[in-house]
């Protein structure tokens, strides 16, 4: 019973040293913002994507922050011309005669179109929004291209330079790769699909009829969110998808079990005979964020950039499908497995993302997105042969800096995920976790936009951590990686990226920048402040109360009845809304699967703005305006 | 010399159509019914995407594919087990289905639905649907919806935007011109593509079942199918027919075409001059002149065909197959093969090679007594 007292005196000056610590950190890492828009950018390359041409004599390099193509000499290694795009460029593909380049911009909403002789853009190309990835068929008659914010695949026939048609793919559609025969398109996605909250993430291999132009099938993959580039083995027999398979529904706790990610590939086709998951990690390394895929022309070896890991995983062909054969059961979640087909772990720089082979097979190149450089690889030996600058800026600014914490997996347990493991190209995962250990099942959390965050403090979703660096700091350290956490400087790069992160483009502005007739009506109900009977809303009831300021948060925390029985408080941070549109799900929790259930099914008594007496017509007015912000 | 030559071909022209016009298809029936895999037997609607058939009942939606059928439920993602209306998207190859809870996209086996709750659609009783370009275009027991599904936005039209005094929508027939509407009770509503206004059409006799004025109008306000085809409206309701080309009316009543009743669930045209009708007492063809009805005889229920010409004579073809119920709710096409939904069961009827020439029936032998 004496004992009681001293442990709690022991907790309370424990208590007073924590926040001591996170105050003191907080302060130490207090001017990131604005010390980061005082201070000259320095404009980066961050290659993302490659090709040849086809004499294989040039390699097109896509730089996604210097929005350009980069054309490289591959026997000088000298780079020979840079040729300016749209925002943003995401992809390439050449088409069948070699004489054009289609490089998607994900801002821009386009493609541009680059003459291989002269290297000018010839033609901009419309496309859905955020296209990402891009494939030419085989006559070079239409262009297939990925468009990750509107979920679809546009169709554009070339030689109208026309969209003849959009079909649906399924959510962040991304990554495209073109069948040998030319006869499927096989589609990958970002997100998972949206289906019945907390429920095991689902995502699609969308397969496309060329010949018909259709959607024909959708591999389903279980318990998949993110899934990154898909490539076919030249025989066409093989067909391997980059994956992340979360284990969101679980809490956090269990980092330490490894039970956060599963870095793994889908594998499909004859070879193997429907879909087979397969691990990547072992079982105390993990290898994050697997991304680009190169098959080898004899079908020898996978080749995978595991992005967060800065490292190319060679997987051997023969000994991977014998595994795959002998099991009989689903092995995903057996990382012992990895040990019988992953024969190689290569180090490369930050970042790799596309990974591309050499028209003859004897080279692998990899681009180092945030090192500006790319690795070539000899395949045959698995050795780093050498490392082409592709001219980027030397000096590495604290943006740079903040940009590799933020997307390297390095300071979590045994290296299992990083910040852009949730954060998806700095955006959000479309997922639901359990993040704190409060218990098991308690407060789950959606995942918020990253967006121009300056200025809505405080952060989490309850408004518990007041500023960036504790957002980001100790609490990261203690709940999320469980491992090594960022010094000081660290910290403070780190705070200053996630703040530069800009607002993507408003697809629902009109270009004038003027409001449609359904969004003007929206904006005068999220401004009333009366009922539609003449009552008056009470100032806290309307929506521009708390949905007040330019990012549309008052920065205060409150109860507007959307709470759960697993939350610990149903108090909630005021969110920002600007692009809310592109943030779904919905609410803290997620459990709002659209706008529109925000207030037909989670606002019965109108505690979140009043919103009953509206007929459905005027809540969809208030959709349509809330979109535009 | 051109006026001879513009005559002649004129004159072939016009005796190839007759031709073609006086002859009436037989088909033999195939009937499908839950003893063969049917999802229900109570068919609401079918679709023809090639040779895949699919099929709205009211426990289910049925795909009729390789001689075998697939059934999706809501277990399957499906809004709602009934199925009320069905469209293709022709470009993207997605079927869209209108049930009692929600329209669902079935795209590639992948389903996803939309709600009135989820979404911003107007209600969840989707009574009909048609796609045209990249919108879907949506009839609702609460007025009627359109979603572009390249902006995921919803546009919805009712009385407080449209010249709809009931909202209480069956079909739509969109089209690039144009886009109608059948509003039960409420006649026929008229969206012009280009100029984005409304414009309905009503009985000018009001909603009194009494035909004062024939021809004159709208045959009745109960409106519950249109069909939009080569610029010409066709109209069903439960009290006649209606045939519009932007500037006459033409009305059909049991009473004086070859109707077989006027109470009518679906009108679908062929082209400007015939048309299939889907009544409670059988299937009924118009060929812009003659009439040939498909059923089983309402009293002894035995296959039956019957044509009738111009004059009004009627004449039996014997036949040994009949759609498997009188109560037609709907027809689609595939080629010259015709899928007929009926209160107990579906039916394709496959065409035979030989056709009924009226020419021929009324030649010489007796007619039955005018109908």
């Amino acid at each position: 019973m004496n004992a009681a007292p001293k442990h709690a005196t022991f907790r309370t000056m424990f208590s007073i040293a924590g926040v001591f610590a996170v105050v003191v950190l907080a302060l130490a890492a207090q001017p990131a913002p604005k010390q980061s828009a005082s201070s000259v950018k320095e404009r980066y390359l961050s290659p993302i994507e490659m090709a040849f041409s086809h004499d294989g004599r040039l390699l097109f390099v896509v730089c996604q922050d210097s929005d350009e193509v980069r054309v490289l000499d591959v026997q000088s290694g000298k780079i020979i011309r840079n040729v300016a795009v749209g925002h943003l460029p995401r992809a390439i593909a050449v088409a069948p005669d070699g004489k054009r380049l289609y490089i998607t911009n994900a801002w821009s909403d386009s493609v541009s179109v680059i003459d291989t002789t002269s290297f000018e853009v010839i033609q901009t190309l419309p496309t859905g929004s955020e296209p990402t990835g891009v494939v030419a068929d085989r006559d070079g008659a239409f262009l297939y291209v990925a468009n990750r914010l509107s979920s679809d695949v546009s169709v554009i026939d070339l030689k109208t330079g026309q969209e003849s048609k959009r079909l649906a793919a399924g959510q962040g559609a991304s990554y495209l790769a073109l069948s040998p025969d030319g006869r499927s398109i096989y589609c990958t996605h970002v997100y998972p699909n949206r289906g019945p909250v907390r429920t095991t993430p689902e995502s699609e291999i969308t397969v496309i009829d060329t010949a018909s132009q259709r959607v024909v099938e959708r591999k389903a993959l279980h318990n998949v969110a993110g899934t990154f580039h898909v490539a076919l083995s030249q025989d066409g027999k093989l067909g391997v998808v980059a994956q992340l398979r979360p284990k969101n529904l679980i809490p956090l706790a269990h980092v330490e079990h490894g039970w956060v990610f599963g870095d793994s590939l889908t594998l499909f086709g004859s070879d193997v005979g429907g879909t087979v998951q397969i691990p990547i990690d072992e079982l105390d390394r993990y290898y994050a964020l697997p991304w680009g895929i190169a098959i080898a022309p004899d079908k020898s070896k996978i080749f995978v950039t595991t992005a967060g890991s800065q490292s190319v995983t060679v997987l051997d062909v023969a000994r991977l499908l014998k595994t795959v054969h002998a099991r009989q059961k689903a092995f995903t979640n057996d990382l012992s497995a990895s040990a019988e087909y992953v024969v190689s772990r290569i180090s490369v720089g930050q970042n790799p993302r596309g990974i591309l082979l050499s028209l003859d097979g004897n080279r692998l190149y990899v681009a180092n997105r945030l090192d500006d450089t790319i690795s070539v690889i000899d395949p045959k030996t698995d050795q780093l042969v050498s490392t082409i600058d592709l001219g980027g800026p030397k000096n590495i600014d604290p943006l740079r800096r903040g940009e590799r914490l933020f997307y390297t997996a390095g300071f979590a347990f045994q290296g299992q995920f990083g910040c852009s493991n949730c954060h998806i190209d700095s955006t959000i995962d479309g997922l639901e976790w359990d993040l704190e250990p409060d218990g098991f099942g308690k407060d789950i959390v959606d995942n918020r936009l990253l967006e121009n965050l300056a200025g809505t403090e405080p952060f989490k979703w309850n408004g518990g951590n007041p500023d960036m660096p504790t957002e980001c700091g100790p609490r990261t350290e203690k709940f999320f990686f469980r491992s090594r956490s960022f010094n000081q400087q660290q910290l403070t790069d780190l705070v200053t990226y996630v703040y530069s992160l800009p607002y993507r483009p408003n697809r629902y502005r009109l270009a004038n920048e003027e409001l449609s007739p359904a969004q003007e009506r929206g904006k005068a109900i999220f401004e009333r402040t009366k009922t539609k009977a003449g009552a008056p809303i009470a100032n806290e009831n309307q929506c521009g109360y708390c949905h007040s300021g330019p990012k549309y948060t008052n920065q205060q925390q409150v109860n507007v009845g959307t709470g759960k029985p697993t939350d610990r408080s149903p108090v909630v941070d005021v969110p920002q809304l600007s692009n809310v549109a592109y943030s779904a799900p919905y609410l803290h929790d997620g459990s709002a699967r659209s706008m529109e259930e925000i207030w037909t099914v989670f606002n019965p008594t109108d505690t979140h703005g009043v919103t009953n007496d509206l007929t459905k017509d005027e809540l969809n007015d208030l959709i349509e305006y809330l979109k535009t912000l | 010399m051109k006026t001879k030559l513009f005559f002649a071909v004129s004159v072939v022209l016009l005796a190839v159509s007759m031709a073609r016009a006086q002859q009436m298809p037989l088909f033999r029936w195939e009937n499908f019914t839950t003893a063969n895999g049917l999802p229900d037997n109570h068919v609401y609607c079918v679709l023809v995407d090639g040779n895949r058939i699919w099929t709205g009942t009211d426990n289910g939606l049925g795909l009729f594919e390789n001689g075998k059928w697939k059934v999706f439920r809501p277990a399957d993602g499906l809004a709602h087990q009934a199925v009320l209306s069905l469209a293709l998207d022709k470009a993207t190859g997605d079927l869209w289905a209108g049930t009692m809870g929600g329209l669902s996209r079935i795209s590639a086996g992948r389903i996803d639905t939309f709600t009135q709750l989820n979404s911003g659609l107007s209600n969840d009783i989707v009574y009909g649907v048609g796609v045209q370009g990249d919108y879907v275009w949506t009839a609702t027991a609460a007025g009627a919806s359109r979603y572009n599904t390249r902006t995921n936005q919803w546009a919805l039209f009712n009385e407080r935007n449209t010249p709809m005094f009931e909202i209480w929508v069956y079909a739509v027939s969109p089209a690039a011109d144009k886009v109608y509407y059948a509003v039960w009770g409420g006649g026929v509503l008229e969206y012009d593509q280009n100029t984005e206004r409304w414009k309905d059409y009503n009985d000018p006799d009001g909603e009194t079942e009494m035909v004062v004025m024939k021809d004159q109008g709208l045959i009745h306000e109960i409106t519950t199918s249109v069909s939009y085809v080569d610029k010409i409206l066709w109209v069903a309701t439960y009290f006649g027919a209606s045939r519009y080309d932007g500037r006459y009316w033409h009305n059909f009543l049991q009473k004086d075409s070859g109707l077989p009743s006027n109470f009518l669930s679906q009108i679908k045209g062929v082209d400007a001059n015939r048309a299939w009708f889907s009544t409670d007492k059988g299937l009924a063809y118009y060929d812009g002149t003659n009439w040939a009805v498909y059923r089983p005889a309402l009293d002894t229920h035995k296959p039956e065909m019957y044509v009738r010409n111009a004059s009004g004579d009627v004449k039996n073809i014997p036949v040994q197959t009949a759609p498997s119920h009188n109560y037609i709710l709907a027809v689609d096409f595939q080629g010259d093969d015709i899928w007929v939904a009926t209160a107990h069961g579906l039916s394709h009827g496959i065409r035979q090679k030989e056709s009924v020439s009226i020419a021929k029936v009324f030649s010489t032998e007796q007619t039955r007594p005018k109908k």
